[in-house]
Order: C-alpha cells, then structure tokens, then sequence
C-alpha cells in the first residue's frame, strides 16, 4: 500500500515535470512579444527589461533556470504587474476558485441524489418529467448562456424586491457564492442526477431489496436504509473527476459575476501574454489535478475494502 | 455545515453594506475595469493606473475643474525657454504627515529615467537636461538637469524649449516618490495598499487584489477643503460590460459606461445618460515598407474614398458621442486662440465609389496588378474591433472588389506584428499623453518608433521639426495644420472616429469630472448632493 | 357402436414432417440486433432524426436559403424576425447647412420643430436661439414624462440647428432640447417634440440592393419591401438564417470531426499498446497518463495562442488539432481495456485454435466488439466538443470574425440580449438541441450494443 503510493507520488512528480516542459516550449513558440508596451522603446530599457526576465539568455540554459526555481516552488514576477509575484498571484486568486469549486461539488453531490433519488422514486410520473426536462435543459444550454441569464433573472428579482436578495456578483460573503456555486455546479448535478436515477432503479430490482419488502419493512426504511445506501455508491466514485474539472472550469462564472478567482485572472493573463502567470498557473493547475487524483484513489483505498485488496 | 454556518455568521450582511450612494458614510461605490497594474507612478502606462494614482496621488500641477491648469504641490511656477521653477507650497503633506520635498520630485524622476526601471514613459521626461542621455545609460543619474536650492524650490534646466513643459507634468510619471519608502518596499514598491505612501486627496487603506480596493480620504491632504467624500470603494473589478450595467441597474456602483446594445434600456429605465469624448482618435494605419501594395498613393486614396466614416459611426458602432474623423487632430485640440481644427479645418474627403475606382485603376497599372491585391487588416481582440473590421472588409469588397484578410490578434501578438511590419492595414488608436497638438503630431516622423507602418517623408519631417522646436505660437500651429494637410492629402492614415463615452451616473453625484488630460473618471472633487433625485 | 374401419394404410410409418429445426425469430447479427433495439427506442429514433435534420439545415439548407452570411444589410440592423420591411423611395441623402435662425426666443417653445419631414436618413431639428446661449439635445425612444429622463445625450450646441443622423429607424423618437445656463448646467428650459421618423430608401441604394430593376423605373414616394430576413438580423444587418446555416457547418464540423479525430488516434494508440502488452504497453500507457493530466481548458487556450490564427483564416483547424492532441488519451485508455479483456475471451481462443489469422481475429472479433463502445464514445463526446467551441467563442478565443459559429453567435447575442433577444435564442437553441440530439443518441446507442442489456427492458 504505502510503496503503491510512494510509486504514485513519484510518478506524479514526472508527470509534473512533463506539464511544466510542454508549457514552457509552448510559451516560447507564442509569437508575440511579452515585453511590448503602447509606446514602442528604446533598446536600452529593452535590454534591461529582457535582462530582468531573463530572456537575454539562450532557451536551453532558461529552461534548466525555469525547472530549477520550479522545484523550489518560484514562479517568478508578472509581467503585467512588476511588483507582483506569481507565486502572490496565485496564493490569492486560487482559494477563492478552491471554494467556489468546493461549493459547486456540495450543491452538485447534494441536488444529484436527490434529484435522482426524486426522480426514481416517481419514475415516470411529473416529478420525474419535470426534473430529468430541467437536468436535460442544464446539460444543453452552454454555461456563459445559463450564467448570464441567471445574473440577469437576479437583478430582476433584486429590481422587483425593492432590496439585495443576493448579490449578483462580486466576492466576499457566502451569499456571494451561492448562485455561481449553483451554476458552475448544474451540469455536474444534472450528470449526477441521471446516475443516481438509474443507480436507483438497478438497485430497486435486486434481491436485498425484495427480502426487505418480503419481511414487511416499511417503504421509508427500506428507501434510507438500502436503496440509498447501495445506489449512493457509484456517485461517490465520479466525484474524484468531478472536483478537479469544477475548480479549474471555474473560468466562465468568474467572468460573469466578476469574482477574482484564478480562472479569471488566467484568461487575463492569456490576452496580457503574461509569459511567467500563464506559465505559473499551468504548471499550478496540473500538479492541483495529479495530486488529487492520487488523493482521491487514497481515500477509495481507505473507504472500500475491495479497491484495496486489487491494489 | 458547521463551517458555513460559522461563516455565514461572521460574513453575512457585509454584502448589504455595498451600495452606488451611501449618504450616511459620505461614500461611493464605482466599478474599475481592472486590477491596475502598476502603481509605482515612475513605470505606470495604461488608464486604471493612472484614474487610481490620480486620486491617491498629486504632481506639481494638476488640472482643475475648468479644465484649466492649477497648483497642485507647486503654489506658483514659472516657465522660460531654458529653465522651469516650481515653488512647492508649505502645507503639501504625505499621508504619514511629513512634508512633500522637492527632493522626492527629483527622486522620482530620477527613478524613472534610470535604463534599470524600463519605464515606458521615461520619453516624457526627455525635456529635461541630460534626461535622454541618462536613459540610454551613457550619462549617470546625477548629471539630471533638476537641482533643489530649497526643500521648496525645484528648479528644472530645459534640454531644450518646450512650451507645454508645465502642461506635461499633470501625467502620472511626474508624481512624486518619497526615496526612504521607496528603498524600505524593497522592490515591492506600489504592489500593495501598504507599499505606497500617499500625498493625493484620498489614500488607499485596502486592496484586495482582482476584487476590491477602498480609498478613504487622507487626513494630511493640504486642500481640505475641496474634498467632500469620506471613502470611494471599489467593490468589483471586472471588464465584463454586462456584468457593469447589471451591478448599476442592482444599485451597486453609481456610474458604469452604456454598449450601443443597452441604450435602449438605459433609457427605458430612465436613467441619466451622459456623454463624453475621451480625446481619442481611432484609424487605419497603412504600411509603408518596400513591396507593400499600401505603398501606393492612389491604392490609399482609393480605400480613402471607398469607405464612408459616417456610415460607421452612425450606422456600426452606434453611439453617441463618436465623432466620424476627419484628421489625426481631434476637435479638442487648441489651437493658438482657437481650437486649432477651427483655425485649421480639415478637407474633408466624401466617400465617393467612382473616384474610388478611379484611384484603384490607376492604382493598379502602377502596381502591374491585374486585379486588386488581398490585404490584410491587423486588428485587436476586442468586440468592438471586430465589428468594424468587418465593416472595412465588407466595404472594401462591395466598393472596390479589394478581399480583405482580417488578422485578428491579442495585443502583444498585435503589437508584435506592427513593430515587424507584418500587416498591409492596422487598426490603431492614439490618446494624447499631454495637452499640445504634438502628442498627436510627430506621431508619423521618420524617427518616432510609434510610426510602426514606417512612414517616411522629408516634407513631414521637416513639419514636424517646425512644430517641435519653433517658440512662436503661431508659426507652431501653422506647422500642425501643415501636418494635418499632408497627411490627408497623402492618405498616411485613415482617420475613423474620435472615440465617446457614453455613460449614466447616480443623479446624486455632482461634480463627477470626466476628462481628456488626467485621471479619468476624476471622483476626487465629488459630492453627494442627498436633496436630488 | 361400430368398430373403426381399419386399413392397411393406416399402418404406414407417417411421412416425417419436420424437415429442419426452425428458430422463432430470425438470426440477427451483432448489429442487425443493435439496430432493431435502437428502432425500438423513441427518444433515440427523435435524436436521430433532429440530427439528422441538423446536418440537412447546415448542408442543404445553404442551396436553399442563398443569402451571403457575410452581407451586411445596413438598413435593416438588429431587426427581428416578422420585422416591417417597408421602405419609401427618397432622394438620396444631401448635406444640410441651414442659415442660423432668427434671433427672437420664444420662452416656451424655443421655437423647436422639423426643418424637413424626418427620414431614416436623417432628422433636422432647428430651434430660435437666444445670441450666445449653449442647448443640449437628447434624443429618447420613450415618452420624457413617462421615464422621467431625456434619454440619450446627442450634443451640446451653440447654434441653432441639428442634424440627428445616430442609427434611425421607422417610429416615433422623442427629441428635447434643453437650454444650459452659463456654467453648463441645463435650465428649466426645455421642450420636447415627438417625431416620427419614416423609412426611406435612395434610389441608387435600392437599385444596388436589387429592390428596383433600373433607376428609371424609380418614383420618388414609392414603396418598395426591402430583404427579407426571415429570422431576423444580427448587429451588423447579417441575415440570422444564413449565418446560422454557415456557424452550424463551423460548429457542427468541429463537433463531429473532432471527436472522431481524436477516437481514431486513440483506438490506433489504444489498440497497438494492448496487442503489444508487456513494456511496450506499459510505456505508451505512462505517455498517455501525462497528456492526461494536463489541465484540459488551460492547454486548449494555450494551443490556440500557439497555433495562431493567420490573416483571413477561420481558426477552425487549430482548434480541431488542439482538441486531438489533448483528447485522444481517453479513448486509447478506453480500447487498450476492452482489447486487453477481449484478448482473453473464450471465443478469440477458440478462433484461434480453429486456425484463425491475427488479422482475422481482429476484424473478426476485436474490432467488432470494441466497435460498440467506440461509437459511443464518439457521440458522447460531440456535444462537449461542441461546448469547448462555444467556452473559447466566449473568452475571445474562438474562430475568427467574419467566420460564424454558434458559440461566437451565442456570445454576441447576450450583450444585446435585453433588447434583442432573438440573437442569443437561435443559435443558443441550436447548440442546446444539437448536445441534446446527441446526448440521448449516446443513451441510445449505449442501451442498444452493450451485450449485457440484451433482452433487458
């Protein structure tokens, strides 16, 4: 077990290592010019602004610098913002991308069982119309559409009742999160509601159930205490992926409601060709994956007797 | 759930505490379009920047409600064509309540200059005695033309006359820096709200980078008096127009700026719209590098006469407040009396699609071309850009048969693709850095490393060698309506529009100053009038 | 009673009968069966058939409907779809320098009126004007008194006429002018006057248009109906219909070929590494988990600053490579599995103890019975390609303008989204029925060839 993982780590350490070559000689083969400004300059301020930066030197030798202070966790200045650190960047900007994330994955976990429980439980009837036409419609609509049109509906709400229901946008309380939580999260409940839904009519059928119904236990219990239980199972283990594609797919939300997370600022850094941010953020959001996929298997390890014992 | 519940507590009602107008806090809430990304006044370039230091910081001189130049730190100033001396005023204070010097003025600029800062504007200081030469690393920064015989006195030698010196020092890049602070932030200077020392009206107490900042008024500001509002916050940073108009339409910021999309419903809610010209002029650029077809005169002229710059203001970008451009002077500029396209009015050129063929015949025989040449049209990532470089392509094929190639492009990539002359057309834009014609003037001089299409005309030289170095007024605006002339008639460049702002603000604002020169928009000398609705 | 009457033939064996052992129901082949339960699915067969009325609307539909998606029709911008197309034959449009009106004000009115019927070409508003004073104009597309503002600021005058030029179409505008008093600030002098402003056409613009045969034939006050645009246009007078026609073939392309790009690398990648087994596999397995992890969205908008996008190119194939080399792992993990396992399935032995060839065991048997879950995969991956299309049109990093696709089309759409709603709803409803379509085919076809669920439901 602990040389399965050791050999994990390691591997995740190469796979790393891979993310931040194919970003660097990527960033290098941008054309354009990370130096450029409005006004053109001199060759003098040039020279220092390259020196600086250190793209006076040949690719190789910015490469073994480039892996080096990667390894000592250094990402370098913003080009766009010459005070700042990447590293500053990205300690700031990430957690707020990290909770709206979390968040989603809770909205999205919650509302998947119990919509596709719902759904089961109705099977066929309007309850179960009426929610797998909504799960279809979140899975459809692109996401800037369903955000925009959300922001718009809330203004009409706050308009109509004379005072802040929730805020439309921005950072900084819970309430502030709620509804882009809720949209980041709708295509992920919407896929989780279909699992659970027909986790729960697989589950319906089996023998534990029908013994369950035979002895005379009462539906309510028979629907906490094995139906959930059984169908929750597959749902658990498509959270791992789930989690790691909501905090980095974070970037549509957090253009809309204009909140600082590092989605955001990565697009601007795209259109800024802010060479060390992108380079930063890339490198950032892989070992982010890598090291929560390990994580993920981990946890499996440790809650089902099963996944341990094939490993 | 304990977690959110224990957050919720601690967080909740925060959010209610943002509105556009608070008149019990005296305070403000505006939206700023992006993080700023430099406030270390010696290396600031782009317009955030400077709104944000305009408010927090002030130089020697600034521009007053008027419009007219007023004593800021200096009480009084005297400029001759050799030297400049500025009288700084006594009671000119920085936020931690020690006197503003003429010493931090000389720091600052010293600061800038130095090749090591890579300042951008650094070329605005080049009037300065030696200036130019220590920029390039060939003088070191004492031989600066600047002296202090007085901590309140900074006298200034000239390079070389310029008669808007003191019009210049209203920019960012002549603020002043405090040489302690400054070697105490450890290169960190201006990152952060505590990484700045402050001698503007308001000062910045909290920055949360991306998110929000708030400025609240500083108790050491010398002109007390002409400040009213207790803070200014910011409580979102973010570029999304949709998102704007939905925060004002929530009562959250009390101005945001209107797309043509959504004057229909500003007017429908009835709100105040405003407009403002922000003194920038936007146009086609053509290259003019050996084997270019836009070498050709009458291949310009053709492109001249084909596309209709009405049509694109009043029919494409569908503002009001757009001006359709008829020169690379636009119509803010005075002139010696006048406004100089008053005592100077541009021909004007009416789109006409015979001439237009005309030109393009002709133009064509020169070239030996059979048919009219694809050209390509670089242009910005933006919306808007692309909106009207369709419109150009549109219109280039419908009038002269000519298929434009669009090149859209992020700005590096854009910038990076003018400087190397990879473009036949550019979509370009030019703001004014000082209050002088010249700023727009040399702009095409075989010399000036903005001249990215590499235009090259002994005639226009020599025009703008005229307007830079001659002292006399009149002769100065002679040479800019010279300037103006030869560049329509040899269609160097295309002029498209000067560019509005349309906007709607808080009835209950008064005093919000939008400007061409300076800090724009300028809250600094705002009010809450709590009586108007 | 009597007793039966027997004959010798009776005694006969009976002739046997049945001649061949006969099934109920015919044999059907792997696929043959996969289609009779597609047949039987309702939602699948509707999925199949609004895709297959997509790839019509996309690829006939441009021989039916021949407009220019790129034409831009700059009389009739924005307009919805069922707008009023009449227009009236004017002169055309002439510059107007009117003589500075007389001197005398009158308080009330400030003497505002029309100085000429109002055109689409143009309004002209004169006014009496006191020596020396400065007027604002506005301009508002709802009654002052009933919003309470004078609506749009079109400028601030010093004399005495204006020509209000600004986007004019058919309908009633409220014009106000407003007199400023000496430091700028508007006075209680003001006057609002309703206009109602016609459509018109020139002559030489109709004839271009191709609404008149010759300007002889040109009648000053005719009408004339001008393009039709049956969806309506976008905010450069594009007609809706064509441009949906020619962004679905851009959305549609990069939704289809995509993904079965990156499948058919993947199966190659996949299906070479699991026959290999041993190092081989282990090795291109580990190169596969790298792509893996790179951050999906992150690599794409990087890929797309990489390539570039030249001068007049569409900016679609880019995006189609960026998709192929950072998608093909999962398919390839996907098929190495199912060729691992199949490898050691009872009937592959058996064919090969029968003399089977390698390669007709994997015509035979692998590819088959792999092809099921590629074609799934293949569906299920149309509508998020189609998505990342429609996520890198909204951050700018889409095709190229003047190129259409239905992501860039939903972008533009939602700035005017208030006003002119039927922008963002066509191509918002076209992506959501095209995922969809391809959604429930996917469910379809899953339910249709997995093996398991034969006979199941």
């Amino acid at each position: 077990m602990l040389t399965y993982f050791a050999k994990r780590i390691a591997l995740g350490l190469v796979t790393i290592w891979f993310i931040a070559s194919a970003t660097f000689f990527g960033m290098h083969a941008v054309p354009g010019d990370p130096l450029a400004g409005d006004k053109a300059m001199t060759a003098q301020i040039r020279a220092n602004l390259e020196a600086k930066y250190g793209l006076d030197k040949p690719l190789g030798s910015q490469y073994l610098i480039y892996l080096g202070n990667i390894a000592r966790g250094d990402f370098g200045i913003s080009y766009t913002q010459e005070n700042r650190r990447v590293n500053d960047i990205i300690r700031e900007h990430f957690p707020i991308s990290a909770t709206l994330g979390i968040l989603a994955i809770v909205f999205a976990g919650l509302g998947g069982v119990l919509w596709g429980a719902l759904t089961a439980l109705y099977r066929n009837r309007w309850p179960d119309v009426v929610i797998m036409f909504l799960v279809i419609l979140g899975i459809s609509v692109p996401s800037f559409v369903v955000a925009a049109i959300s922001q718009w509906s809330l203004v009409g709400a706050n308009l109509a009742a004379g005072t802040t229901i929730l805020p439309i946008g921005g950072w900084g309380t819970v309430w502030h999160m709620l509804v882009p939580a809720l949209v980041l999260g709708l295509s992920t409940m919407a896929y989780l509601t279909r699992l659970m839904r027909s986790s729960m009519l697989e589950v319906v059928s089996t023998d534990y159930i029908r013994t369950a119904k035979a002895k005379g236990l009462p539906a309510t219990q028979i629907f906490s205490r094995h139906q959930l239980r059984n169908a929750i199972l597959p749902v658990v283990t498509v959270l791992g992926p789930a989690i790691a594609g909501i905090t980095t797919g974070g970037f549509v939300v957090e253009i809309v409601f204009a909140i600082p997370g590092l989605g955001r600022y990565f697009v601007q850094a795209i259109q800024q060709l802010d060479y060390t941010v992108i380079m930063g953020t890339t490198v950032f959001y892989g070992a982010f994956l890598v090291f929560m996929v390990i994580l993920v298997d981990l946890v499996y390890g440790l809650i089902d007797p099963r996944v341990r014992v094939e490993k | 759930m304990l977690v959110l519940h224990h957050a919720s507590k601690s967080l909740t009602g925060t959010f209610t505490d943002v509105s556009a107008v608070d008149v019990e806090g005296n305070s403000i809430s505006i939206l700023i379009r992006e993080e700023p990304p430099q406030l270390d006044s010696s290396r600031a370039t782009d317009a955030v920047s400077g709104m944000v230091l305009g408010h927090v910081m002030e130089g020697l001189v600034r521009m007053g409600m008027d419009g007219r130049l007023e004593g800021a730190v200096a009480e009084d100033w005297e400029v001759t064509p050799t030297k400049a001396t500025f009288w700084l005023r006594n009671d000119a204070k920085w936020s931690d309540g020690r006197p503003v010097t003429a010493a931090d003025f000389i720091f600052s600029w010293k600061t800038a200059l130095k090749p090591e800062t890579g300042s951008e504007y650094a070329f605005l200081l080049f009037a300065i005695k030696n200036a130019e030469a220590i920029n390039s690393g060939t003088l070191p920064s004492s031989a600066l033309g600047l002296s202090a015989p007085d901590s309140n006195t900074l006298v200034i030698e000239l390079e070389r006359p310029v008669p808007f010196f003191d019009k210049m020092l209203v920019f960012p890049t002549f603020f002043p820096i405090r040489a302690d602070f400054y070697a105490a932030s450890k290169g960190r200077f201006g990152a952060d709200a505590d990484q700045l020392l402050y001698n503007g009206p308001f000062k910045i107490t909290r920055w949360v980078h991306g998110s929000s900042m708030t400025f609240k008024r500083n108790p050491h500001y010398w002109n007390q008096e002409q400040i009213h509002l207790d803070a200014i916050h910011v409580p979102y940073i973010t570029s999304d127009a949709t998102a704007s108009l939905n925060f004002f339409k929530d009562s959250k910021i009390s101005m945001t700026g209107l797309q043509a999309e959504n004057l229909t419903e500003a007017m429908r809610m009835g709100w105040q719209i405003r407009q403002h010209r922000d003194g920038t002029v936007f146009y086609i650029d053509f290259n003019f590098r050996e084997g270019r077809a836009t070498n050709n005169l009458n291949l310009r002229r053709a492109i001249q006469a084909a596309l209709d710059m009405e049509e694109l203001v009043y029919k494409v970008t569908k503002l009001p407040g757009y001006e359709p451009g008829l020169s690379l002077f636009p119509g803010w500029l005075m002139g010696e009396k006048d406004l100089l396209r008053r005592e100077y009015p541009p021909t004007k050129i009416s789109p006409n699609a015979g001439s237009a063929q005309a030109y393009l015949q002709t133009a064509l025989q020169e070239l030996g071309l059979g048919e009219p040449p694809p050209l390509v049209l670089l242009s910005g990532d933006n919306p808007i850009s692309s909106v009207q470089s369709e419109w150009v392509q549109q219109s280039l094929k419908r009038t002269l048969g000519i298929s434009v190639k669009i090149d859209k492009q992020i700005f590096k990539q854009r910038l990076a693709k003018m400087t190397a002359g990879d473009f036949d057309m550019v979509l370009a834009g030019w703001g004014p850095d000082y209050n002088d014609p010249l700023t727009f003037g040399d702009l095409y001089a075989s010399w000036n490393k903005n001249n990215r299409g590499e235009y090259n005309s002994p005639e226009l030289d020599g025009l703008i060698d005229t307007a830079q170095n001659q002292l006399e007024p009149a002769a100065r605006m002679r040479a800019f309506g010279d300037i103006q002339q030869h560049l329509i008639e040899n269609a160097v460049l295309l002029p498209m529009y000067e560019r509005g702002v349309t906007y709607v603000v808080d009835p209950r604002i008064k005093q919000l100053k939008r400007r061409v020169i300076g800090p724009d928009p300028d809250w600094s000398r705002a009010y809450i009038d709590s009586g108007s609705e | 009673m009597t007793a039966p009457s027997l004959s010798p033939e009776d005694f006969h064996p009976l002739q046997s009968s049945v001649s061949d052992q006969q099934l109920g129901r015919p044999s059907l082949s792997y696929w043959a069966d996969a289609w009779r339960r597609l047949k039987e699915n309702p939602r699948a067969m509707a999925s199949l058939g609004l895709i297959a009325f997509l790839l019509a609307f996309v690829s006939i539909g441009p021989y039916l409907w021949q407009v220019d998606p790129s034409a831009q029709d700059l009389d009739q911008i924005g307009i919805g779809p069922g707008a009023d197309r009449s227009v009236t034959l004017a002169a055309p449009f002439q510059p107007w320098l009117p003589e500075q009106q007389a001197t005398t004000l009158d308080d009330d009115v400030l003497g505002f009126t029309l100085a000429m019927p109002a055109t689409t070409q143009a309004v002209r508003l004169v006014w009496t004007m006191e020596p020396g004073s400065r007027y604002r104009l506005y301009r508002n597309l709802f009654d002052p008194s009933d919003t309470g503002s004078f609506g749009l600021p079109l400028a601030e005058l010093d004399r005495s006429y204006f020509e209000d030029r600004l986007d004019l179409h058919a309908g009633t505008y409220y014009y106000s002018l407003v007199m400023l008093d000496a430091n700028g600030a508007e006075t209680s002098s003001t006057v609002t006057e309703a206009v109602q402003v016609t459509r018109v056409i020139s002559a030489a613009e109709a004839l271009q248009r191709g609404l008149i045969e010759s300007e002889g034939d040109a009648q000053l006050g005719m009408a004339l109906e001008l393009a039709w645009h049956p969806l309506g246009t976008d905010y450069l007078g594009r007609d809706m219909l064509a441009r949906l026609m020619y962004g679905g073939q851009v959305s549609l392309f990069i939704g289809i070929f995509a993904p079965l790009a990156f499948v058919l690398l993947g199966v190659i990648y996949g299906s070479v590494a699991g026959f290999l087994g041993g190092a081989t596999d282990q090795a291109m397995m580990r190169f596969a988990d790298f792509v893996v992890a790179l951050p999906f969205l992150l690599f794409m908008i990087l890929f797309k600053v990489i390539f570039g996008i030249g001068p007049g190119e569409s900016g679609i194939w880019p995006m189609l490579v960026a998709m192929i080399i950072l998608l093909w792992p999962a398919p390839a993990r996907l098929v190495r599995g199912q060729i691992l396992q199949i490898r050691e399935e009872g009937y592959v032995s058996a064919s090969r103890l029968l003399g089977g060839t390698t390669a007709y065991v994997v015509g035979r048997h692998m590819l088959p019975n792999t092809l099921g879950v590629i074609l799934v995969t293949i569906t299920f991956q149309v509508p998020s390609a189609i998505f990342t299309e429609a996520f890198l049109s909204f951050i700018g990093m889409g095709v190229a303008p003047p190129t259409p696709s239905w992501g860039a089309m939903c972008n533009e759409g939602i700035k005017s989204m208030l006003t002119r709603p039927h922008e963002l709803m066509f191509p918002a409803l076209l992506i959501s029925i095209t995922v969809l379509a391809f959604n429930l085919l996917g469910d379809g076809l899953r339910d249709a060839l997995d093996a398991r669920m034969r006979g199941a439901e």
